[in-house]
């Protein structure tokens, strides 16, 4: 009886979005006359950052100060459509959507800006620090927030834009089956070590390292706290938790967070994390987005990492000790392959 | 039914309530006293979302009958910052990008503070121990450790 170390790698393609009907999102931006924006979605941030990542981006388009911008995503009666956060969508569909409308209420606040100015719209600038100057000339400038007053006082000008950001749907050809449910994809490896004891079945994540490959990073920190709890819902998935009971009857199934298996803090192991930038062409300032495919490849990857410590293939999750052990004894003992 | 009176000390102030017999305090400090910060997870003892400190130990006010705690002080989330100043372990969760959507965050600050009350250098088990009756689905764990053990140094650098 022994404790055995296995490695085991997995590698994906993850495509941003879905396809089932066309996938629209819809955002809607406006001024108030203290020149502060509001973007209001439907989008709904759940914790992965999704509130944090589209007021970026319409700071951005705009070219004012991101302190200077409110995301509200109180409602979806009330607020633009969005078909939801899931399916790694919201940074890709959601922060198109933004961009388009914070494009087009830049350019009322600009109109709105020349008038003031006496200038054509066309030779003036934002220095995304609340202000809007002539081109070369800086000194000729005016806030954000004295333009939002005039259009609302004095030129009855409504500082908005709306924008919608759809990937139609995709018909599947009947003959092949094929179709384009997606217009970027990202990608990731994962290596995971694992440690296996054959006494009891039970599988150890002894350290992880992967590489994800998400179009640009728009907020570095909140992609690897997406990345690192992903891969902490990978390993529950491989190895602990399920909806369907360990046992034939649905009533042996677990109802409560006492009997529903998570890996708890002392259950995970190092994680090295390498992003990898590869804009996409459409995507929001080449953003595609981590989402789901954080917990992806960890399944996989420990799979694997238990058939290079004991020889045995593991088709069914979660992998739990009973079947590690099941499998070790129907193959008549643990088999370590050779260490990769 | 019978109403208790009941009086404790909550976050350093008196509180004095009546609770229904049998009300546990999660439900007396959320419903009597408006104080949200201790978060309803499983009602059973499962996931630390409810964790409170009670004369500085830490207890899961959903399993604890208010009733238990006349005469006691009873620390919540609610009481953890200084006026505007965050306390040491909220900057370092913070910084540390420790919360993602937020609901275990009140019950792991407080399986925290418990832990650097009693002992304010843990190692890196002594953490994963002390956070291990408190589930979260976001994180990992990992920032959440890693807050922890900021905020215990950043303790001693003051110290």
């Amino acid at each position: 009886m022994a404790k055995h170390r296995g490695r085991g790698i997995a590698s994906i393609n993850y495509p941003i979005g879905m396809n089932l009907g066309g996938d629209p999102s819809q955002a809607l931006v406006h001024s108030n006359p203290s020149g502060k924006f509001t973007v209001s979605l439907s989008s709904i941030d759940l914790g992965q950052g999704m509130k944090s990542v589209t007021r970026q981006i319409c700071a951005e388009t705009l070219g004012v100060p991101v302190e200077d911008v409110y995301v509200d995503t109180a409602d979806s009666d009330t607020g633009p459509h969005c078909m939801g956060s899931f399916a790694s969508r919201g940074t890709h569909r959601v922060g198109n959507a933004v961009m388009a409308a914070a494009k087009e209420a830049r350019g009322v606040m600009m109109e709105a800006a020349a008038e003031e100015l006496e200038v054509n719209a066309a030779d003036l600038d934002t220095d995304g620090r609340g202000n809007i100057h002539v081109k070369g000339a800086p000194h000729r400038s005016i806030s954000t927030k004295d333009v939002a007053i005039a259009a609302q006082f004095k030129q009855g000008k409504t500082i908005s834009g709306r924008g919608i950001f759809l990937v139609p749907l995709s018909e599947v050809n009947p003959e092949t089956g094929e179709m384009s449910p997606a217009t970027c994809y990202a990608h990731a490896c994962l290596v995971a070590e694992v440690e296996v004891d054959d006494e009891t079945g039970e599988v150890a994540m002894v350290r992880m390292d992967s590489a994800y490959e998400l179009g640009r990073a728009l907020n570095p920190r909140l992609v690897e706290q997406q990345l690192v709890g992903g891969a902490w819902m990978g390993i529950s998935h491989a190895l602990f938790e399920t909806p369907e009971p360990y046992y034939p009857d649905p009533a042996h199934g677990p109802r409560d967070f006492v009997e529903y298996l998570m890996p708890g803090p002392g259950d995970i192991c190092p994680h090295d994390i390498a992003v990898l930038e590869r804009p996409a062409a459409d995507g929001p300032f080449g953003a595609k987005g981590p989402g789901e495919m954080c917990a992806n490849p960890v399944l996989p990857a420990v799979a694997n990492a238990i058939f290079n410590a004991v020889g045995v293939r593991m088709d069914e999750l979660p992998i739990t000790p009973e079947k590690v052990l099941r499998a070790i004894k129907a193959q008549g003992g643990a088999r370590p392959q050779a260490r990769r | 039914m019978t109403k208790t009176a009941l009086q404790f000390r909550h976050n350093g102030r008196d509180v004095a309530l009546f609770v229904d017999g049998g009300v546990n305090l999660l439900v007396a400090l959320r419903e009597s006293i408006g104080d949200m910060t201790p978060k309803f997870g499983c009602g059973q003892g499962g996931c630390g979302a409810c964790s409170v400190l009670i004369d500085g130990e830490l207890h899961l006010s959903c399993l604890t009958l208010a009733e238990t705690v006349n005469g006691r002080s009873v620390e919540t989330l609610d009481g953890l910052k200084d006026g505007p100043n965050l306390h040491p372990l909220q900057r370092a969760f913070m910084e540390q990008f420790a919360a993602q959507c937020g609901y275990c965050t009140p019950g792991m600050l407080m399986a925290a503070k418990a832990l650097l009350d009693r002992n304010p250098s843990p190692t890196r088990a002594e953490v994963i121990e002390a956070i291990s009756g408190n589930i979260c689905r976001c994180t990992g764990y990992e920032p959440i450790v890693n807050a922890v053990l900021a905020a215990a140094s950043s303790g001693r650098a003051r110290a």
